[in-house]
């Protein structure tokens, strides 16, 4: 069966005539199968942001230069014009953005955004639609919903506004959601409840779900599988559990080494990656990973690596990768 | 603690691109040479904020058009008396004027003359005189004011900002034009008159920007920081608070020397401008002009054109100013 | 040795209303009371989430704000009591590290004025030829070369802003360096370069750190002792092992569940002690226990009328939770979070989210324009 999601060789290059063009996404491909939770996973800059926004088809069209191919269920986006794009958004595919508060209209209260999107996409009556809006609030875990439905978005806290997001979201039954760092603006413990909710809805609704975050543990308890960018490039793909016990990329493994963990043994000194995420080189002149690499050999510069099987369904883009595992794995 | 800190530390790697690659010299220099592609290259290191939005400014057509008309402005204005092809009070065809009939465009006289039989491109050139003089005198003395009360509020707070407000707010509540009126009856029927009043119009305008955006910095990171260090209080406000204030009050200034062009040009039309009407200004040129129109509709054209030329090009450049100054739009 | 002895520390921000003339018509708590020490050349960890006061503490130690009640004895001196040309004469010997390293560096200085402006208030220095190489030894002890000198902020990246604002704080040899949110703005990559060189710099310079964050990660790696802030209150302080190896205060516990762990096998085994609501208003503090509309744990009326006090259960260990021994020994079953709400009758966020973080945001910004500097 065809993937859900198929984004091929995606590209995309900020800059008008006569300024210094930035290529944010470079010749990016991934999958998402039906019912897949997949992270991409990377640090700012790395463009992991910009492919959501070309999933969604929300890229500006000015300044813009977008090429590569999307395919939802085989169907390209990229060519679609803007009207059956918006129909797309919300009835296909929805998006939950890393700050609520913004991504809700302020002046219109909760309940009206919510319904809006059922009697626009679904073609429900205003009564049928409040109803329907009540029992989604409840389902994202929203107490109180027939009263909530009546409030503005600054009269709920964070966590109520995402939730009330992943209702407007979910309104439709999309067959794909996105999340762009959807709990990085929010607590610990509000962060532990949105992602406990996303994982009972996608199991209860078999909604496929892209998460994009650059954190490493959200990652591992949520998603099958696991893409990590750097510099608009998949550098390794694969199965949590191979990723995160086996990574083999020196990035993958420099990630896990620098940050600290609540589980591990204190003292142990942390391993950091150095430079920034500035210090890199284009990818037609090797591998933009290079000059903050601990393996770095000749092989690295000159022409681009390329994303190769490791095995099975592990891919990786290293001239020289790292063959010792990366942490150990506490028991 | 000793001052020799370097010493007793030892270095901490700098954080550079390719530092500690390992022995392999010619590869350390081949990616540091690539890094130096994509980062910024020698020549732009150490360019300030200031330098930098300049720079834009350059960049910007809009910036060059208004700077090119307010070039032209100001030329005109300084070098007028030689620029000027005849003497602007000489009552020149006085005996061909008729209650009807105004002598139209003829040789020596390219623009015709006014309803006393004056030189009317003269008339216009002087009048520039006028206008430059009022605007800039007038802006300069409300921005003064302004500036002190503002930075009398934003730097002090509390009481002083509440009671320096209020009396802004009195200010900002009686309208201009009947200020001005007030104010030229006051002081007399002269340039200067017109200049005060001008300026009082304008000093709340100024106070309120330069408060509101002193008191935003004073709470910003980096004058906590400073005021952590034990810099004293009225260096912060005025080594660092006030020069990242003063950029909006820049702009303002700019884009009031316009408002104040017209303003003199309204005044004066209104007959509060300079007592003796033979010294030529636009504003009572557009006044005498109006008992013409039927006859002679050019005489009133041509001052307007004037007017809103100069008041253009003040105000393309500011807005250009206000976009060049503005940190959203550095890339 | 304790360095810094924080006793009774109190700061409420009024809240004002009127017309004309500001009326107080209440008060937002964001700290309530905090009383703990900062030993010599240790690092003492603050955690808690956004709205706890954890930030607005660590300014009041070093009076940025301006402590309703209480004391901070600081060698000796207490800083809460000082006043004009003392207070800046003391303020050279603690020093601050801010969480966004852009904002905290005026845009429209260079780096060695940025640095040069410390050693000059204090007159720690003579000649600009000394102050220069100073300021050089300083920038390579943080991992900059000599050519940021002339550079302006915007100029760097993230991680060297950081490292330039770590050297300004050094410039004028402190001995107390607070670091709110030191690298929660920073790639992760880059994280732990930071959290490297401050570890790095306190073996050194023999500095003590007030390291306050939300990332218990972390507080854990870099503290020594770490404290538990919820609502303006300590509810839990312990040596960094102790307080990982056996949380006793319900709160930690379930904060404790809640970071996620970069390794599938652990987030797949583990079992997450779910918090109903969000944070209650601090402008009106739940009674008794602050934490009892969310505790999984809570018992009737004592945890809604007493307040508990933070108590030493064992040597390195205090919890403020009248519970404490019943829950560690197990003989208190925790309810789930959905219980725990139904128990409460009203949901906690319904009055909690709005007001406490508009209002903290609030407080926030408030305190400048009532104190000058």
């Amino acid at each position: 069966m065809a993937p859900l999601l198929e984004v091929e060789n995606l590209s995309v290059t900020f800059g008008r005539k006569g300024t210094r063009k930035v290529q944010a996404v470079d010749g990016l491909t991934f999958t998402v199968a039906n019912g897949q939770t997949v992270g991409l996973v990377g640090e700012s800059g790395c463009g992991k942001s910009v492919t959501s926004l070309a999933i969604m088809g929300l890229l500006p069209s000015r300044g813009v230069t977008v090429s590569g191919d999307v395919r939802l269920e085989g169907r390209s986006l990229l060519g679609l014009p803007q009207r059956q794009l918006r129909d797309l958004r919300g009835s296909e595919m929805a998006m939950i953005f890393q700050d609520p508060l913004s991504s809700l209209n302020p002046v219109v209260p909760i309940g009206i955004q919510v319904t809006e999107v059922l009697v626009r996409h679904r073609k429900l009556k205003a009564d049928a639609a409040r109803k329907e809006a009540v029992d989604l609030l409840d389902r994202v875990g929203i107490p109180d919903p027939t009263r909530r439905l009546k409030e503005y978005p600054h009269q709920l806290s964070g966590g109520m506004r995402q939730r009330a997001l992943i209702a407007m979201a979910l309104a439709c039954s999309p067959k794909l959601l996105l999340a762009d760092e959807p709990t990085t603006a929010l607590d610990v413990t509000i962060q532990a409840q949105i992602l406990e909710l996303l994982k009972a809805l996608v199991v209860e609704s078999g909604t496929a779900l892209l998460m994009i975050t650059h954190d490493l543990g959200v990652v591992a308890g949520l998603c099958d599988r696991v893409n990590v960018l750097y510099s608009g490039r998949v550098i390794e793909s694969a199965e949590r559990r191979e990723l995160f016990g086996h990574g083999r990329h020196p990035y993958t493994a420099g990630l896990l080494a620098s940050v600290p963990r609540l589980d591990s043994p204190r003292g142990a000194p942390l391993l950091p990656i150095r430079g920034s995420a500035r210090d890199t080189i284009p990818w037609t002149e090797g591998c933009a990973f290079a000059p903050r690499c601990d393996n770095v050999i000749d092989a690295c510069i000159g022409r681009p690596p390329e994303l190769t099987d490791v095995d099975g369904s592990h891919q990786l883009r290293c001239c020289n990768p790292t063959t010792v595992r990366p942490v150990e794995v506490l028991g | 603690m000793s001052v020799d800190l370097g010493k007793s530390l030892g270095k901490e790697p700098a954080s550079q691109p390719g530092k500690g690659l390992g022995p392999d010299l010619g590869k350390k220099d081949r990616i540091d040479r690539l890094a130096a592609l994509t980062a910024t290259g020698p020549d732009e290191a150490g360019v300030s904020l200031t330098r930098d939005a300049f720079r834009r400014l350059r960049r910007n057509p809009v910036a060059i058009f208004g700077a090119f008309l307010v070039l032209i402005f100001v030329f005109v204005a300084v070098f007028a008396p030689w620029l000027a092809p005849k003497d602007p009070k000489t009552l020149y065809l006085i005996a061909e004027v008729r209650p009807n009939n105004i002598p139209g465009s003829q040789a020596g006289f390219p623009l015709g003359v006014d309803n006393l039989g004056r030189d009317e491109l003269s008339r216009l050139i002087l009048g520039s005189q006028q206008s430059l003089l009022i605007g800039i005198v007038s802006t300069l003395m409300g921005l003064t004011a302004g500036m002190a009360l503002g930075i009398l509020a934003g730097g002090l707070g509390g009481r002083v900002d509440t009671v320096v407000m209020r009396f802004v707010d009195i200010m900002l509540s009686i309208p201009g034009l009947l200020m001005a009126i007030t104010v030229a009856l006051l002081l007399g029927f002269n340039p200067f008159s017109i200049m005060v009043a001008i300026a009082v119009t304008q000093i709340p305008i100024f106070a309120r920007l330069l408060r509101g955006s002193m008191l935003a910095q004073r709470n910003s990171d980096y004058a906590v920081a400073s005021r952590c260090l034990g810099v004293p209080a009225s260096k912060i406000i005025f080594g660092h608070v006030l020069p990242n204030s003063v950029s909006p009050v820049i702009v303002q200034a700019t884009l009031s020397l316009a408002t104040a062009i017209i303003e003199a040009a309204a005044l004066s039309f209104l007959g509060l401008g300079n007592a003796d009407r033979s010294i030529p200004e636009w504003g009572s040129m557009l006044a005498d002009a109006q008992d013409f129109l039927t006859v002679r509709p050019e005489l009133a054209f041509y001052p307007c054109i004037c007017i809103v030329i100069a008041a253009l090009g003040f105000t393309l450049l500011g807005e250009s100013l206000r976009e060049a100054l503005d940190p959203k739009f550095r890339r | 040795m304790n360095l810094v002895e924080v006793r009774g520390l109190k700061v409420h921000f009024p809240i004002r209303r009127g017309l004309f003339f500001d009326r107080t018509i209440g008060h937002v708590k964001a700290v309530d009371g905090v009383d703990f020490d900062l030993e010599h050349g240790k690092t003492y960890g603050l955690v808690g989430e956004s709205g706890c006061g954890k930030s607005t503490l660590g300014r009041a130690i070093l009076r940025l704000i301006e402590p309703t009640a209480g004391s901070v004895i600081f060698d000796g001196v207490d800083i809460a009591g000082l006043q004009g040309e003392k207070l800046r004469k003391a303020r050279k010997r603690m020093q601050m590290i801010f969480q966004d390293p852009l904002s905290s560096l005026d845009p429209r200085q260079n780096i060695e004025s940025i640095i040069t402006e410390g050693i000059d208030a204090h007159d720690l220095l003579d000649s600009r030829k000394q102050s220069r190489a100073r300021i050089v030894e300083l920038l390579e002890a943080v991992g900059l070369s000599a050519a940021a000198l002339r550079r302006y902020p915007h100029e760097f990246s993230g991680g060297q802003r950081q490292r330039i604002g770590i050297a300004r704080a050094l410039a004028v040899e402190p001995d107390l360096i607070v670091a709110d949110e030191p690298v929660s703005a920073l790639d992760v990559s880059v994280q732990a370069q930071v959290v490297n060189l401050l570890e790095k710099l306190q073996d050194s310079l023999n500095l003590t750190f007030l390291v306050i964050a939300h990332d218990l990660a972390v507080v854990r790696h870099i503290s020594d002792t770490v404290g538990v802030m919820y609502l303006g209150a300590l509810v839990e302080e312990a040596s960094s092992d102790d307080l990982y190896a056996e949380p006793l205060h319900p709160y930690t516990r379930s904060l404790m569940s809640a970071v996620p762990v970069p390794d599938p096998d652990v987030e797949d085994r583990r079992e997450r002690i779910l918090l109903p609501g969000d944070l209650p208003s601090p402008a009106n503090p739940p009674s008794g226990c602050r934490f009892h509309t969310r505790c999984p744990w809570r018992q009737p009326e004592r945890c809604d009328t007493e307040i508990p006090e933070l108590r030493v259960l064992r040597p390195t260990h205090k919890v403020a939770c009248h519970y404490a021994e019943q829950i560690e020994a197990g003989t208190i079953r925790p309810k789930s979070a959905d219980e725990v709400a139904a128990d409460q009758g009203v949901y906690v966020a319904a009055t909690g989210g709005l007001d406490a973080k508009d209002l903290l945001d609030a407080g926030k910004d408030m305190p400048l324009p009532q104190q000058g500097f």
